[in-house]
């Protein structure tokens, strides 16, 4: 399974893979990188990962929201490099039978991936300077941080 | 006393800040993710600057500082992730 991928995310292809006669719900969820003018402004996020983990990561969580909504189909990327302002870093869709299971599993893939894969963005910011970006948003700081 | 060799991987800022993206460093075992960490920052100049508790992951697989590192086994510092 192909989760990450360096172009952009391709919705309909996402929809097209967890199509399913039985399914009678479909959720999508887009994340997308945005502007920030208060920090003087975003041009895009260059994304960076632990490939290989972030792969296993998303194996072990799909497969959790699986067990847990069993009719559930998943499809997920996540980009990786640069995307600029307004384009989507990761791409979720989650099809069931019913409406409620997909809004669920897309909704826990979504929380999982932002908890658990080894990812990291640095923000480009329109004065030229790039910046780490922290989990609450703001720039990373160097030095000594809080304890996990 | 046994050692054993562990590969340490360093990903985004922490890779700036110890310079380097992998080492290797011995370690005696049986030993945990916790003396990992210490002997990096005692070891690389560059990555005194990391957390003392970092985030971490044995091969491939988040863990607490307290889990178990065995010879052969890769060992990954990971700053506070930030995906989606």
């Amino acid at each position: 399974m192909t989760y990450l991928t360096r172009d952009p995310i391709v919705v309909s292809a996402l929809i097209a893979e967890v199509a399913a006669p039985q399914c009678g719900g479909t959720c999508v969820f887009l994340g997308t990188v945005r502007d920030a003018p208060q920090d003087g402004g975003v041009t895009g996020i260059e994304y960076s990962a632990y490939e290989a983990m972030a792969v296993a990561e998303l194996d072990r969580l799909l497969a959790e929201a699986r067990k847990r909504w069993p009719e559930t189909r998943l499809a997920v990327r996540h980009r990786l490099g640069l995307v600029p302002t307004e384009e989507a870093s990761i791409g979720i869709a989650a099809a069931a039978p019913h409406r409620t299971a997909a809004f669920e599993a897309c909704r826990y893939v979504i929380e999982e991936a932002k908890k658990r894969l080894p990812i990291w963005k640095k923000e480009l910011r329109a004065d030229g300077t790039a910046l780490w970006v922290d989990p609450a948003g703001r720039p990373a700081v160097v030095g000594p941080e809080g304890t996990p | 006393m046994a050692t054993g060799t562990v590969q340490v991987r360093f990903f985004a800022r922490y890779a700036e800040l110890a310079g380097c993206e992998t080492t290797a460093v011995s370690v005696a075992v049986p030993a945990t993710v916790a003396d990992v960490v210490r002997q990096v920052r005692e070891a690389i100049p560059g990555a005194a600057l990391l957390p003392e508790r970092p985030l971490a992951a044995v091969n491939m697989r988040h863990v607490r500082l307290d889990a178990p590192v065995h010879d052969g086994d890769e060992v990954a510092f990971l700053p506070p992730v930030a995906g989606g």
